[in-house]
């Protein structure tokens, strides 16, 4: 059963970022990459991950990818639809992907340096009864307080940047 | 029980469709989308290792870079209308000012 919804959502995954790779309008390129990050969210849920995959869903598909729709429709894609969709210089960047991708995998394949089952999991059926999004919760309030603060201001920050860029005069 | 190297394998493959949309993609709002497929693929290596050593730490750090995705998102648009503002364009070889 485990392996069954991983297969399902890495194929979700990898054909949803494929097509948004290729696809020629922008707007189909948004929708494939929001099943992308639906797929990744679900991934998520397999790793006990709930707290992500909920912020996943709320703050990647219904903000980031919402405001990314809204930049399509506020400027003239038809303009970009005739032109090629690849840049000049895109046989050098598939070269340099390819090398890459292959130093990845090879690397992930070679790998043997960490146990796949330390003695920090012996602590995990006591914080099991606790569940993911209080656990969460408890380490963001307590270790990460002010990394949270920190972050609350970098998210003004950018708002009034947004703000001051997008708008003509102030 | 699925071993965690697969999740890394399915992460860099993704990783490595997110690098191929930024560097040969024309259209700029794409190569911003590729930006975020990139981070997405880094993000799930980050709770594949957290599950793996049984650590809620792993999902702190996701969180932390989902905000500054949402961050970099509102700027990088904003940088994007005023690109298109200017130029009327959104390829990106047309924007070559600081090219040698």
């Amino acid at each position: 059963m485990d392996q069954f919804f991983f297969y399902m959502f890495s194929a979700v995954i990898l054909v949803m970022a494929l097509l948004c790779v290729t696809a020629k309008n922008a707007v189909h390129s948004a929708i494939f990459l929001i099943g992308t990050l639906l797929g990744v969210a679900g991934l998520y849920l397999h790793l006990g991950a709930e707290f992500l995959a909920g912020v996943q869903v709320i703050l990647y598909v219904g903000g980031i990818m919402v405001l990314f729709l809204f930049v399509i429709m506020l400027v003239n894609i038809d303009q970009t639809l005739k032109e090629a969709i690849f840049s000049g210089q895109w046989k050098l960047g598939l070269i340099g992907v390819a090398l890459l991708g292959v130093e990845l995998v090879w690397f992930v394949a070679k790998g043997t340096g960490l146990p796949e089952k330390p003695e920090t999991h012996a602590a995990a059926p006591a914080a099991a009864q606790l569940g993911n999004v209080q656990q969460v919760g408890d380490v963001l309030f307590q270790s990460y307080l002010l990394p949270f603060e920190i972050a609350s201001i970098l998210l003004l920050v950018a708002m009034v940047g947004a703000v001051v860029m997008a708008k003509k005069r102030i | 029980m699925i071993p965690v190297s697969w999740y890394l394998i399915l992460s860099a493959v993704l990783f490595v469709l997110g690098v191929a949309g930024f560097l040969i993609k024309r259209n700029v709002i794409t190569v911003f989308m590729s930006i975020e497929l990139m981070l997405n693929a880094v993000n799930l290596s980050f709770v594949a290792f957290g599950y793996m050593l049984g650590d809620y730490n792993a999902h702190i750090f996701v969180f932390f870079v989902m905000v500054v995705a949402a961050a970099e998102a509102a700027v990088g648009l904003a940088i994007i209308m005023l690109m298109y503002h200017n130029r009327k364009s959104l390829n990106v070889d047309d924007i070559e000012l600081l090219k040698f």
